[in-house]
């Protein structure tokens, strides 16, 4: 206990927890359970059978029904508790039940008749099991390979087109100066604020007449022009000095060479947070893949989710087990980026 | 974030990657050399800024003009040309009404009421995000062991996609669920939480705010990291308690983050969908059907009313253009304000 009062105030340089810091590690503990309790349920609830899914109140560890087999028995044998008049407790097995009235013999003696209790009587033996059925099951109609290879497409490719597109604009907007480009980047800052749900309908109709809808470059596209990341890019490179520019042309560098090896890799920072951006709108965008994509076999998993919630509605078992299939990898990602991941963007805060 | 990377410690070591960029950089030169010498070093500012241009222009410049076409022409026909020109009877439409306050006087009462729900998501939903931001960022601003990952915990739920958001939360806000057993155990009965009015306009602000609240924390702890120490220190040699360093020292000089937020969170706000669609669906009846969702509901589903659809996001964007606007008013007086007191501070050793 000391040893962990010891951590706990280490960063303090005493020994004693003054009453804020109390206050502020109840605050975080509470924090951190709100934050992941519901996902940690989630999970919990995927491994569960139907049964046990509906059970009221819920418990926390899946459990089910011990079984048993016997030599004498096709199938296994559910095992039940039973408690008897005189106050003993026996281990027995179901062998049949009709309506309320159930059959059971001791697993010990498999050839004697079978006893009639009820359920009053009765209690079943339980253990923790993590079944997988439910993904199993699940799979077989959410195709989440196929779910994942768009959802990868999508993201990388956006992803590369928004950092190459939206960069090369930057590098123009900050480092050149010509008629129109103040125009340009006004027109643009302007949308910042529009954003694409706000003007679905003619976004679609676009989309439709250049044919690219039901069409993975259709989700891809619209967005990489993001007025976000042309303008963050765009700050940073202002930063950077123009006399690496004149003295890259002065050794005979193109334009193009002062962009990909100059201007690029000095703005390595601003495209990281970009980076990170892009793959978290991509990744999570749903409206418009929602309203652009039509077959099955286009869907990202976030539509595919979608759809599966609207197919499946009473197969809750089924939803859950999926719902934990979709937020796993960006889980994994996280996991091995976090610390990479939430101080780029709290630089982006700095602006 | 403003210096350049140290060019010794990380750059210019001939590894595999690097060297299949500079392959990569030197292929494309040899297009872009000849594009250059075609059309000069200030023709390839255009060529740079073009891709971006493009994009920019056919899927976010030319959706929001014919958003106007759409807007002011009605019928239900869907390319532009076949709609006849109403004027603004679709925007008159979206707001006519015997008596403004009363939406079951309004012939779309749907967006009144949508109107009405966004208001009220948007009041309550950015006051507790920035209230919570604000708390949780202080907490983690302290000298506290195991700050990395207290960080990570509250931006976790910020990956979630909004579906996952949306059913990982009716699973356990369902009449068996988990909540409703956790209040049982009080001797409370089952509430259906997504049947009920109030309690589903609740539950989609705490989602929402549990699902973004990470990312507003973030930015706010890196504003809080940046105001120098020594005013800390200075106000404590002046005897300041914690108390009033927050009032005195602290939530001014965070005042500019503060304001960053506010506005990019209402913004966000006002946009909200995708979590509501997959959690209430506008429901129960239209308690929690907000602005986009209605555009949605216009647009794309049952027989489209294009019409309706583009004059109410005209209406939308007008909305989020006047809070741009607010900022950037904000913006500009509070600068005003710095520099009078930096003036002011300067005067009396001048």
């Amino acid at each position: 206990m000391s040893q962990v009062l010891d951590f706990l105030s280490r960063t303090q340089g005493k020994r004693r927890l003054s009453t804020s810091d109390t206050l502020s590690y109840l605050y975080l503990m509470i924090g951190t359970f709100i934050m992941f309790a519901p996902v940690v349920w989630l999970v919990m609830s995927s491994f569960k059978p139907v049964t046990e899914l509906n059970r009221f109140p819920p418990r926390f560890l899946p459990y089910r029904q011990v079984t048993i087999t016997l030599e004498e028995f096709d199938k296994p044998l559910p095992l039940w508790e039973v408690k008897y008049a005189d106050g003993t407790v026996r281990k027995m097995a179901e062998v049949s039940r009709i309506s309320i009235q159930y059959n059971l013999i001791d697993p010990s003696k498999p050839t004697m008749e079978p006893e009639v209790h009820r359920l009053s009587e009765m209690t079943r033996v339980e253990e923790v099991n993590f079944s997988l059925e439910n993904y199993t099951v699940g799979v077989q109609s959410f195709n989440f390979i196929t779910y994942l290879i768009n959802s990868v497409i999508v993201t990388v490719l956006s992803t590369l087109i928004t950092l190459a597109v939206n960069s090369m604009a930057a590098f123009s907007l900050s480092k050149y100066r010509y008629a129109g480009r103040d125009v340009f980047f006004l027109v643009m800052l302007s949308t910042l604020m529009v954003p694409l749900s706000v003007i679905l309908v003619p976004a679609f109709l676009v989309v439709n007449s250049v044919g690219w809808s039901n069409n993975l470059w259709g989700v891809i596209i619209p967005g990489a022009a993001t007025p976000t990341g042309v303008f963050l890019l765009r700050q940073y490179m202002l930063t950077l000095p123009d006399e690496l520019i004149d003295a890259a042309r002065i050794d005979g560098a193109s334009e193009w060479r002062i962009y990909a090896q100059v201007i690029l890799p000095l703005s390595a920072p601003a495209l990281a947070v970009l980076t990170i951006f892009s793959v978290m709108w991509r990744w999570n965008d749903f409206l418009w893949p929602l309203i652009v994509l039509v077959d099955n076999d286009k869907f990202t998993l976030q539509v595919g989710l979608n759809s599966f919630r609207g197919d499946l509605q009473t197969q809750f078992h089924l939803i859950l087990a999926m719902t934990v299939l979709t937020l796993l990898p960006i889980t994994i990602v996280f996991a091995f980026l976090q610390r990479f991941i939430t101080s780029g963007i709290a630089t982006t805060g700095m602006k | 974030m403003q210096r350049p990377p140290d060019l010794k410690s990380k750059g210019y070591r001939e590894d595999w990657s690097s060297r299949l960029y500079s392959g990569f950089v030197s292929i494309l030169d040899i297009a872009f050399s000849a594009l250059q010498s075609a059309v000069g070093i200030r023709g390839m500012a255009y060529v740079f800024v073009l891709p971006n241009l493009l994009i920019f222009g056919i899927f976010i410049l030319l959706p929001m003009l014919l958003n106007f076409g759409y807007a002011f022409t009605g019928g239900s026909q869907l390319y532009l040309e076949n709609r006849p020109y109403v004027g603004t009877a679709n925007i008159e439409q979206l707001f006519q009404c015997e008596d403004i306050f009363d939406y079951t006087t309004c012939r779309e009462d749907g967006f009144i009421r949508a109107i009405g729900n966004t208001i009220s998501f948007v009041t309550s939903q950015v006051f507790l995000l920035v209230l919570f931001a604000l708390l949780t960022a202080l907490v983690l601003n302290r000298k506290i062991a195991g700050r990395a990952f207290f960080r990570s915990v509250f931006f976790y739920p910020v990956l979630l996609s909004p579906i996952v958001v949306a059913l990982i939360w009716s699973w356990i806000l369902r009449e068996n669920g988990i909540i409703n057993a956790f209040l049982g155990s009080f001797g409370v009965g089952k509430i259906q939480f997504l049947a009920d009015v109030n309690w589903a306009r609740f539950w989609v602000v705490m989602i929402s705010v549990w699902s973004q609240m990470g990312f507003y924390t973030l930015i706010l702890l890196a504003g809080l990291q940046a105001i120098p120490h020594d005013l800390y220190e200075a106000s404590q040699i002046d005897g300041a308690n914690e108390w009033q360093q927050f009032w005195g020292v602290t939530l001014p000089l965070l005042m500019p983050t503060m304001l960053v937020v506010l506005v990019l969170s209402l913004i966000r706000a006002v946009q909200v969908f995708d979590v509501v669609y997959a959690f209430t669906d506008g429901g129960p009846g239209t308690a929690t059907l907000f602005i986009v969702q209605y555009i949605y509901r216009n647009g794309f589903v049952g027989n489209r009313r294009l019409g309706i659809a583009a004059a109410a996001s005209l209406v939308m964007a007008g909305a989020l253009i006047g809070l741009t606007l607010l900022q950037f008013v904000l913006r500009s007086r509070e600068g005003e304000l710095i520099e009078e007191e930096e003036r002011a501070s300067h005067e009396p050793s001048a």
